[in-house]
C-alpha cells in the first residue's frame, strides 16, 4: 500500500468551507485522512512526506471548456500536451469540447478520447459531446448511448444551436438521462462576420462588432424551453452584464440555469485588443469594463457557477493574420489559475468561491467524483503558492500553441505540485 | 512656405504613416505646409524633383484602385524615386499569411518606401510591423485612409484659408468608410467641428463618441456648413440590406440643390471618388464648377502624398537628413 503524506498544507476545501493548516494522507490514491489534527506530533514511519510549506492545497481543480486538436488538429493541441498544460496549471481535469475532426458525436470517438487521454495523458480527460450530429444543429446526437460511453455533457461546443425547434427536443430528451445541455450563446445572425465586441472601440478600429445582445437574445430564448422542458441547462460562457442578469433572475426563479465565464472574461476587456491584437479575439468577445466587472460579481454571489480557461490552441498560421481574419480562441489552462488569483488578490472575489467555481461547482454540474477533499475521494488536489510574482513568457507554456493574451504579463500565485490519483504528476522546477 | 522646402520646418518624427490617429496638430500643419510647396511644383512645366533620388517605391495594393494608385505612383516618381506597382487581386490573395510572406518577400528587395492598400483593418499596421522601411497605409478595411484625409485638409485649407471652426458635414456611408474615420480624426484634431449624416444602418456603433454631431436628416445636418463631404455608398449595400432601395436612399440622402440650399452659399462640396452620380450626389451639384472641389481633391492627392513620401524618407536611416530639425523620432 502505497502513502504519502502531505503535511505543513493549509488545506481549503471549497465545497465545506474547510480552511485550516493541517496535513492529508493518501493511501492509494485516495484521500485517507485530513485534517488540523492529523500528524501533529510525527508521520509515522514508512509514509512518503511532502512538506507543503504552509502553501494552500485545494481539491485539484477542473476546466470543463477545454478545445484540443485530438483528434483532426494534432498540430495545435494533442490530449498528450492540453493534459502536461493542465497539469502545470493546477488542473487535474479536463473537459475537452466535441468541435474535433471529426466531432464527438458518436460513442466510437467518446471511447477514443479516453484510451488516448489514459494512454497520453497526465490529468483526468472527459469529453462533452456533440449535442447534434456533426455539430450541424440538425440531428439530435445520440445522448444515451454517449453519456453511457462516458460523455459528461452534450454541447455543439462553439456553435451556437440556433434552431429553437431542436434545441426544445434536445432539452426534453435530455431530462430523462438528467444529461447537461451546454450551448454557446451567440445569436448567429446578430454575431455573424463580427469579430469583435460592438461598440466605440470596433468602430475606431474598422472592426465589426459582436453587439452584447446576440449573447443575451439566445440565453433568454434558452431559458424559455428550459421552463417548457426542465432540462439542465449550462451557458458555456457569459460576457455580458445582462446575461448575468438574466441568469441571476432564472435562477432567482428555481430554474435549473447555470453558466460559465472565462478567466480571460473575468479579468480582461475589449481595450486588450488595443492595436489589433489577435491573441486577444476571443468568442464570446472580450467585452467592455463594466460587463467584466458584472461578470465578476456574477462569479462572487455564485451566478456565475464556474471559471474555465476556454483554452483553444492557435498556431501562427491562424492567428498572425489580419484581425478580421485571424481564428479565435486563447490557450488558458497555464493561465486559468494565476488569472482567478489575480481577482482574489485584487480583493474582487474571496479565495473560497474562486475555488468553488473551478473544482466542487463544475464537478456537481458535470457528477464527478472529485472536485472535493473527502474521505475516499480519489486524491487529486493542488498546492498553490498563492503569492509568488511571476512573468508569463508564452514560449515557456507546455501546450503546444502560444496564443495566450497574458504573454509578458505580471501573474502573482500559480500550482507549484499538482497531483492526479495520489501522484504527482507536476510540480514546479522538476520534471516529474 | 518656401521654408517648408528647407526641411527644417516639418515636424514629422514617424517612421510611418498608418492612421491620422496620434498625429498632433503641428505634425498635420506642417505636412499640409509641405504638400502646399508641391502644389507649386506640381503647376510647373518641370514637375521633377530629386529628394527621392535612388529610392525604391513599392505600391502593393490588395485592393484594386485606379486613382490611389496612380496617384501615389506619380507622386514616387515626381519626387525621382523608382516606382513599382504591385497589384495582387484580392480574390487571389485571401489568407494573411500571404501577406506577411509577400511583405517579407519584398522587404528582401529593399525598398525604402511602401505605399500598402489592404482590405482588412488593422493588415497595413501588421504588414509595418514586417518590413524595415517606411510604410504608408493607402486605407486599410474599414480603418483609416490618412493620404485621403490629408489631401482633403489640404483642399479646404487652400480654398478657406483655415480648418479651425470650420464645419464640416460628412455624409453618407459612415459604417463601412475608412475615409469618413480618417477625416473625422483630422479635423477634429485641427479644430473644425463634424458633423456625419445618415441613416442610423450606416453608422458605426458608438459614433456619437467620436466627436461629432450625429444628424439623420440631411437638411438639418447641412444646415449652415461650411464644407459637405459626400461618401461612396456601395451599390451592393443598397439592395434592403443597409438601406431599402436606391431611389429612396437618394431621395433622402442624396446631394442635389434643394438639400444644398441649407449649407452656407460658399459651402464646398467634396467626395473622395468614384461617385455614383445619382445615388448619393446629383451630377448638377458635381459639375457646378464654383462649389464642386472634387477634381481639385484628385489634384491635391499627389501633392499631399509626396508631402508624406518626402517626409517619410527623411526620417529613413542613413539620410542626410536624419539627425536633422525635426526628425528626432527617426528609426524609433
Amino acid at each position: 500500500m502505497s502513502r504519502t503524506a502531505l503535511i505543513n498544507a493549509r488545506l481549503v476545501d471549497p465545497a465545506s468551507g474547510l480552511d485550516e493548516q493541517g496535513a492529508l494522507l493518501i493511501e492509494d490514491g485516495k484521500i485517507a485522512d485530513f485534517g488540523a489534527a492529523l500528524f501533529k506530533d510525527a508521520v509515522p514511519e514508512g509514509i512518503e512526506v511532502i512538506d507543503c510549506g504552509g502553501h494552500v492545497l485545494t481539491p485539484g481543480l477542473i476546466d470543463m471548456h477545454v478545445f484540443t486538436g485530438e483528434p483532426g488538429n494534432e498540430h495545435r493541441e494533442t490530449l498528450g500536451s492540453a493534459t502536461q498544460a493542465a497539469a502545470a496549471g493546477g488542473v487535474t481535469t479536463i473537459i475537452v469540447m466535441p468541435n474535433t475532426e471529426p466531432a464527438i458525436d458518436d460513442v466510437a470517438l467518446v471511447d477514443f478520447i479516453k484510451r488516448r487521454a489514459r494512454d497520453t495523458g497526465l490529468v483526468h480527460v472527459h469529453p462533452m459531446a456533440a449535442l447534434t450530429k456533426g455539430l450541424k444543429g440538425e440531428q439530435m446526437a445520440e445522448m444515451g448511448l454517449l453519456k453511457e460511453a462516458g460523455a459528461v455533457a452534450f454541447t455543439d461546443a462553439d456553435h451556437t444551436l440556433e434552431n429553437a425547434q431542436v434545441m426544445r427536443r434536445a432539452m426534453s430528451y435530455s431530462t430523462y438521462l438528467d444529461a447537461l445541455i451546454v450551448n454557446h450563446a451567440a445569436e448567429p445572425s446578430l454575431a455573424r462576420g463580427g469579430v469583435m465586441n460592438e461598440g466605440e472601440l470596433a468602430s475606431r478600429l474598422g472592426l465589426a462588432g459582436i453587439p452584447k445582445a446576440a449573447e443575451t437574445i439566445i440565453i433568454e430564448r434558452d431559458i424559455r424551453l428550459v421552463e417548457m422542458t426542465g432540462a439542465r441547462y449550462h451557458v458555456s460562457q457569459v460576457s455580458t452584464a445582462d446575461s448575468v442578469d438574466v441568469i441571476r433572475r432564472a435562477k432567482a426563479r428555481g430554474l435549473p440555469v447555470t453558466c460559465g465565464a472565462s478567466a480571460c472574461h473575468l479579468t480582461l476587456n475589449e481595450n486588450d485588443v488595443g492595436n489589433y491584437l489577435t491573441f486577444c479575439k476571443l468568442d464570446p468577445p472580450l467585452r467592455s469594463e463594466d460587463d467584466r466587472r458584472a461578470v465578476v460579481a456574477g462569479v462572487a454571489d455564485g451566478t456565475v457557477d464556474v471559471i474555465v480557461s476556454a483554452h483553444d490552441p492557435q498556431d501562427p498560421e491562424t492567428k498572425r493574420l489580419p484581425f478580421a481574419l485571424s481564428a479565435f480562441g486563447a490557450v488558458g489552462l497555464e493561465t486559468l489559475l494565476p488569472a482567478t488569483l489575480s481577482l482574489v488578490h485584487n480583493g474582487d472575489i474571496e479565495l473560497a468561491a474562486a475555488l468553488r467555481a473551478l473544482t466542487c461547482h463544475p464537478a456537481d454540474l458535470l457528477g464527478l467524483e472529485t472536485g472535493r477533499l473527502g474521505t475516499g475521494m480519489p486524491a487529486d488536489l493542488t498546492l498553490i503558492d498563492m503569492g509568488v510574482p511571476w512573468v508569463l513568457d508564452r514560449y515557456k507554456l507546455k501546450s503546444k500553441s502560444k496564443n495566450s493574451p497574458y504573454d509578458e504579463r505580471r501573474l502573482q500565485g500559480r500550482a507549484i505540485r499538482t497531483i492526479v490519483n495520489g501522484k504527482s504528476v507536476y510540480v514546479q522546477g522538476e520534471d516529474v | 512656405m518656401s521654408a517648408a522646402e528647407t526641411s527644417s520646418d516639418l515636424i514629422f518624427p514617424h517612421r510611418h504613416l498608418l492612421g491620422i490617429e496620434g498625429l498632433l496638430p503641428q505634425e498635420i500643419g506642417s505636412l499640409l505646409d509641405l504638400a502646399d510647396t508641391y502644389v507649386d511644383q506640381n503647376r510647373q512645366t518641370n514637375k521633377k524633383k530629386s529628394v527621392l533620388s535612388g529610392r525604391t517605391q513599392i505600391n502593393l495594393f490588395f485592393e484594386n484602385s485606379t486613382r490611389t494608385q496612380s496617384s501615389f505612383e506619380l507622386a514616387g516618381k515626381r519626387l525621382g524615386a523608382d516606382v513599382m506597382n504591385m497589384s495582387v487581386a484580392s480574390s487571389s490573395i485571401k489568407k494573411g499569411e500571404t501577406l506577411i510572406d509577400t511583405a517579407q518577400t519584398l522587404n528582401a528587395m529593399h525598398p525604402d518606401l511602401l505605399c500598402v492598400r489592404h482590405g482588412d483593418s488593422g493588415a497595413v499596421a501588421l504588414l509595418a510591423r514586417k518590413v524595415g522601411c517606411a510604410v504608408v497605409n493607402g486605407g486599410d478595411g474599414s480603418h483609416e485612409h490618412p493620404t485621403q484625409a490629408l489631401l482633403d485638409a489640404l483642399t479646404i485649407r487652400r480654398r478657406k484659408g483655415r480648418l479651425q471652426g470650420l464645419t464640416v458635414a460628412i455624409c453618407g456611408d459612415i459604417l463601412h468608410s475608412r475615409v469618413a474615420r480618417s477625416n473625422i480624426l483630422l479635423l477634429n484634431t485641427m479644430g473644425a467641428r463634424v458633423r456625419v449624416v445618415a441613416p442610423p444602418t450606416l453608422l458605426p456603433a458608438g459614433i456619437d463618441r467620436m466627436g461629432v454631431e450625429v444628424f439623420h436628416d440631411m437638411r438639418k445636418g447641412l444646415k449652415d456648413v461650411d464644407i459637405v463631404m459626400m461618401l461612396r455608398l456601395q451599390l451592393e449595400r443598397m439592395n434592403g440590406s443597409f438601406v431599402p432601395s436606391v431611389r429612396e436612399y437618394f431621395h433622402l440622402f442624396g446631394l442635389d440643390e434643394a438639400k444644398l440650399s441649407a449649407a452656407k452659399p460658399d459651402a464646398l462640396i467634396m467626395h473622395p471618388g468614384p461617385m455614383n452620380r445619382g445615388v448619393e450626389i446629383d451630377s448638377a451639384v458635381a459639375d457646378d464648377i464654383n462649389r464642386s472641389v472634387i477634381r481639385e481633391q484628385v489634384e491635391m492627392g499627389v501633392a499631399v502624398r509626396m508631402a508624406v513620401l518626402d517626409a517619410l524618407s527623411r526620417n529613413l536611416p542613413n539620410t542626410p537628413y536624419v539627425n536633422g530639425a525635426g526628425s528626432d523620432g527617426a528609426g524609433k
